[in-house]
């Protein structure tokens, strides 16, 4: 297999295939991006030179351009690094998208700690908790190529307004295919007592581990934002772990809420609220993060 | 959805649309019956433009081939509003509840409240690039309406207007015209320096008396091949009017 044909293995390169098919695919669909990736769409750019726009480096007028086009009717594709798609854009999100009352699929890459070796200004651990705070929105956290080509079609094919965070971390649990089939909320294991593991983004392989040695329930999701509550409130036990690769905390009031049915303890992991001001590689800053599969052990075995 | 196919709208007649008539309603809105010239700063330009120059009415609301009027600068409404009213897109009597709680009308425009507003608007810097986006959509289904923006001469210090200058003029981005309500009221401001900042950025630009309507309607309907194209309508100083 050549060219369009091989498989990927970065969800980033994916990202570039699957939205090039779509344009392929359907006429009232137009990607809008801000010089990043530009290697990913050259060819869907070369064909469909009318629908592929690149803004050059300008964040504000990227997202502004992409709701215009959606008040036309046109289902806008909208793509840069996540920092710069979601925290310095994100009065256009806010007003451009969701106050106009339009929708679109802004498609991030990197996130927390992708770019590690680029340092704080490339990534945006917070990011999830921002864009849940626009009335309306889903927010997608695919682990690997086959999820992300499918998170994107499926966005491309709504209507409202989606974040579809593409990270380079990817997952290859649950085994063998690595994919999980939908939004929905899905049990990956099943553990003999009360303590509940929801893992998001990548970090399905961790918790795994922590649901063998501490005999619990690991549930994960693509999709985190909205959660799907009636699943977690069938599945939850009475000590509930969020496990997600951004901000700590940020999806504990959403499962906190949709599991106000039973008095539950919670423990939220994940990225440090404090910056971490180091370069090196994302698995360094996952293990200094304390997200690796024996820290997360250690930290639910302390908390018990 | 996305290519115009629903035949033509009949029009039907509708009052004249006189500056006093506007002006009347205005005070419905304000309760003043004298008016600053900062709340009439975009009248005369929406005069001419609601006044033949652009292709829309209260009928062809929804109609794919409408040409579109982005008001970015939403601060005081009020002569849009009264416009809007005259020319019967909703009811004048909307005019007398403006910023209540139940009123369609708030003091800046919603435009899932209001029939015929294009955009919502409010925080300064959006409608400009809301413009580019909508025109390179009708690009992309051949549909040849315009797409007519206004902004006010402050509203320019925000950077995502720069970005659009700068990308809209770069790619030579056809059937887009940018009007600036000039009254002076950027900080830092130079005269002169809209139309030439537009020009340097390969923008067709042309300043005109913006209480003129001869020269408003010759300068709107004026339409520059493969380029955007900018009117920048001069009125009084803001300072020296307050």
């Amino acid at each position: 297999m050549t060219g369009a044909d091989a498989p990927v293995r970065s969800p980033r390169a994916q990202f570039g295939r699957t939205v090039s098919a779509l344009l392929d695919e359907r006429e009232d669909l137009a990607l809008v991006y801000a010089e990043i990736s530009a290697q990913h769409v050259e060819e869907a750019a070369a064909r469909h030179p009318r629908r592929v726009i690149n803004v050059g480096i300008r964040e504000q007028l990227l997202v502004g351009v992409g709701a215009g086009l959606a008040l036309e009717g046109i289902r806008p594709l909208v793509h840069t690094f996540a920092p710069f798609l979601v925290e310095r854009a994100f009065e256009q999100i806010k007003l451009d998208f969701a106050h106009q009352g339009v929708g679109g699929v802004l498609i991030g890459s990197g996130g927390s700690y992708d770019m590690s070796v680029l340092g704080r200004t490339h990534q945006s651990p917070g990011d999830v908790a921002l864009a849940a705070t626009v009335p309306g929105i889903r927010i997608h956290a695919p682990a690997g190529t086959a999820e992300a080509d499918r998170i994107i079609r499926e966005a491309a094919a709504g209507t409202g307004l989606e974040y579809v965070r593409i990270s380079e971390q990817v997952s290859s649990a649950p085994r063998p295919h690595g994919s999980l089939p939908d939004g929905g909320l899905h049990v990956l294991h099943r553990g003999g007592g009360a303590l509940s593991i929801l893992a998001l983004g990548h970090l399905r392989e961790a918790a795994l581990a922590a649901g063998d040695a501490l005999d619990a329930t690991v549930l994960s999701t693509t999709t985190v934002h909205p959660l799907d509550g009636r699943a977690l409130r069938a599945h939850a036990g009475g000590e509930v772990v969020i496990l997600e690769p951004w901000l700590e905390g940020t999806s504990l009031g959403a499962v906190a809420d949709a599991l106000s049915d039973a008095p539950r303890r919670f423990l939220a992991i994940g990225t440090s609220r404090q910056e971490l001001r180091r370069y090196g590689t994302p698995a360094q800053h996952e293990a200094a993060h304390g997200l690796g599969a024996p820290e997360v052990i250690r930290r639910i075995r302390d908390w018990r | 959805m996305i290519s115009p196919s629903s035949p033509p709208t009949p029009r039907t007649a509708a009052p004249p649309l006189t500056r006093s008539r506007v002006l009347d309603l205005m005070s419905r809105l304000s309760g003043d019956e004298k008016h600053t010239v900062a709340a009439t700063s975009t009248l005369d330009v929406l005069l001419v433009l609601y006044g033949g120059v652009l292709d829309i009415g209260p009928e062809s609301v929804a109609d794919p081939r409408r040409d579109r009027f982005l008001l970015s600068k939403g601060h005081g409404p009020m002569a849009y509003y009264a416009v809007l009213a005259a020319r019967g897109f909703f009811p004048e009597a909307w005019l007398d509840s403006f910023g209540a709680f139940d009123s369609p009308l708030g003091h800046h425009p919603d435009h899932l409240l209001i029939p015929g507003v294009e955009v919502s608007s409010g925080s300064l810097g959006h409608g400009l690039p809301l413009a580019v986006g909508t025109a390179h959509a009708l690009a992309i289904t051949g549909n040849p309406a315009r797409v007519v923006v206004l902004v006010g001469d402050a509203e320019l210090d925000e950077g995502s207007c720069t970005e659009a200058i700068e990308y809209a003029g770069g790619v030579g981005l056809e059937g887009l015209t940018l009007v600036v309500v000039d009254n002076a009221s950027s900080s830092y401001g130079v005269r002169g320096r809209i139309e030439e900042r537009l020009r340097a950025h390969g923008w067709d630009a042309v300043r005109v008396d913006g209480r003129d309507h001869a020269q408003l309607e010759a300068a709107l309907r004026h339409r520059a091949p493969g380029r955007p194209n900018a009117v920048v309508a001069q009125v009084e100083d803001k300072a020296a009017a307050a």
